[in-house]
């Protein structure tokens, strides 16, 4: 290694939105990088989408609708959206720990954009969201899942899922902010998720349920986020439930990407 | 620019605590200010406004010329951070620490590299480069914690307490690296729970105590304001050891302590012409002198006249005392 002095590079007075977006960039990289060197992040990524396939495959398969092969094709678009929100609490955990630890101070130290390490923390976990729906899929193919639609169809499906996912991890974010530590945000998450996630159409048809909890599962965006996952997965109506959705993770974003904005400038 | 910080009367306060209450701190281009001062005392506080992390409720304060609040990015670009708060990714390779940091601050791909691989040489990590820093010692971690604050080539150095819970040998080594950097130009300000840090590194010292500045100046005018100098007698004859201190508290005027293990008895002198007289009343009291010297007190002593307690700086304390505020 040389160890010439390098020349200070000269930098601008004020920052330019290039220069926020270039800062974005930099530290999509470094949360991307931190992907590959955390084993527990990876494993946990991969192996919880295996695990949960396995068992409500097997457990719930013949007893809710008569053989494992036909709750696959039912329950896979709804473990896809549990895997894929059930990983935007790593968003808040991540974020937490870096103001904890003190890895945001150093960036609040340096001359860069302010809102840069939130948006690389949140771009860089789309990368994540998309390792769990690839998994996911994958192994649910090896169970016997079949894509009825066609690979476009499939396509828009992922996609749809990494947009809800962009919604949600602001919630995520948010409760990263509030809360003092890692523990702490699990706690919090699974809190918030877990009503949400079960409290759906995302395993089971919902016309066994009580009436009061059928009136939850019709305004819950999962039940939205799931019909329009089976619809372009394994065929059926697709526009009203995806528009739906949409519009809730529209909704989930004006209202929890500016709180969570807030409680950063606060927090930091 | 013969001052790379001036802050005066900086205040701050969380909810109904007064953190900081009015403090001026002033260090020279080029040299080292050391700020001391107990559990509690504001220093961090003080240290994180002047690295515009907070802002401050009243005073001013200019590092490199630019106002801390109104040019925060301007003295961002000057400044480097290091200590128990600005820290390094535990996720990321030692060397990609150093590469982020380039690339933050808008260096090229390869310029990046190559200025982490020098600073990583420099420091003695070329070897632990590709490792994950949570694999990293206490003191790797503090040699890249530093090499981090100096990727942009900054001007002025914070160092908050940089060898707190590192072995004598790596705390030897991080006071090298600091006396180079001030060799090469930067102001560092650094704070310390050791005084004999701030005594062998720091040109100037400021001693906080609740918030307010209670002494400045350098190590020897501190040393000469407070107290001066201390007589230390031993007796032979350990029994004599009341004898002693009697004679030196009528004389001096000031309360002796005494060493139970070596038999010592110490007192702070104000004036050398007493020391004669002293000799002569133990004379007359039939003690025999083992020891009688007379030295320069120590910062920790000074450091003790100023604030009555010996207690370390908590640097957590601060950071809780921000969050509970909310």
């Amino acid at each position: 290694m040389t160890t010439a002095t390098l020349p200070a590079p000269a930098r601008p007075r004020r920052l330019a939105p290039v220069t926020g977006l270039r800062n974005t960039f930099t530290l999509t990289w470094r949360s991307v990088l931190k992907i590959r060197t955390n084993m527990e992040d990876l494993v946990g990524l991969s192996l919880q989408p295996i695990m949960f396939l396995l068992l409500f495959t097997y457990v719930f398969g013949g007893a809710i609708s008569g053989s494992t092969h036909a709750y696959l094709q039912l329950a896979l678009p709804g473990l896809l959206v549990m895997t894929v929100v059930f990983a935007t609490m790593g968003t808040g955990l991540m974020l937490n720990q870096d103001i904890t630890g003190g890895v945001f101070d150093r960036f609040r130290s340096l001359p860069i954009a302010r809102w840069a390490p939130l948006a690389g923390a949140v771009l860089g976990d789309m990368v994540r969201y998309l390792i769990s729906v690839a998994v996911t899929l994958g192994f649910g193919m090896i169970l016997g899942f079949r894509v009825s639609t066609g690979v476009l169809p499939a396509l828009a499906a992922t996609a749809l899922l990494l947009t809800f996912a962009l919604a949600m991890c602001w919630v995520s974010a948010l409760i990263g902010m509030l809360v003092k530590s890692p523990q702490g945000v699990q706690m919090y998450g699974f809190l918030a998720m877990f009503p949400l996630v079960f409290g759906s159409n995302l395993l089971v048809p919902s016309g066994t349920m009580p009436g009061w909890l059928q009136a939850f599962v019709r305004v819950n965006p999962m039940t939205y986020l799931t019909s329009a996952e089976r619809g372009l997965l394994t065929g059926g109506g697709v526009a009203t439930p995806a528009i739906r959705a949409l519009l809730w993770a529209l909704g989930i974003f004006v209202v929890f990407a500016p709180l969570a904005v807030r409680a950063y400038r606060r927090r930091t | 620019m013969t001052n790379a910080i001036e802050a005066s009367g900086l205040v701050k306060r969380f909810g109904k605590t007064t953190a900081l209450d009015g403090v001026d701190l002033v260090a020279r281009t080029g040299t080292v200010l050391g700020v001391l001062g107990p559990n509690g005392a504001g220093k961090t506080t003080a240290v994180r406004i002047l690295a515009t992390l907070l802002q401050p409720d009243g005073g001013q304060a200019r590092v490199c010329g630019y106002d801390v609040v109104r040019q925060a990015h301007q003295v961002r670009e000057s400044i480097g951070l290091t200590g128990q708060y600005a820290s390094v990714d535990d996720g990321l390779s030692g060397i990609n620490n150093l590469i982020m940091i380039g690339r933050l601050l808008g260096e090229s791909r390869a310029s990046a590299r190559a200025r982490a691989g020098e600073l990583l040489e420099r420091f003695g990590l070329t070897d632990a480069a590709q490792r994950a820093v949570k694999t990293y010692s206490g003191g790797m971690r503090r040699r890249l914690d530093l090499a981090a604050s100096l990727v942009g080539h900054p001007r002025v150095l914070y160092l908050d307490e940089p060898t707190t819970g590192l072995d004598p040998r790596s705390r030897t080594d991080v006071w090298g690296m600091i006396r180079g950097l001030v060799a090469d130009g930067v102001t560092v300000l650094l704070t310390t729970q050791y005084l004999d840090e701030a005594d062998q590194l720091a040109n100037d010292i400021t001693v906080i105590d609740h918030g307010r500045v209670i002494a400045a100046g350098t190590p020897d005018q501190l040393k000469n304001a407070t107290g001066g100098q201390v007589l230390e007698v031993s007796p032979a004859d350990p029994a004599h050891r009341d004898r002693v201190f009697a004679v030196l508290a009528a004389r001096t005027g000031a309360t002796p302590a005494t060493e139970t293990e070596t038999g010592m008895v110490r007192v702070p002198v104000a004036d050398p012409v007493v020391l004669p007289v002293i000799i002569r009343d133990l004379d007359a009291a039939g003690v025999v002198l083992a020891e009688f010297s007379l030295r320069k007190a120590s910062l920790d002593e000074v450091f003790f006249a100023l604030t009555g307690t010996r207690a370390p700086d908590d640097p957590t304390q601060t950071r809780e005392l921000e969050r509970s505020a909310r």
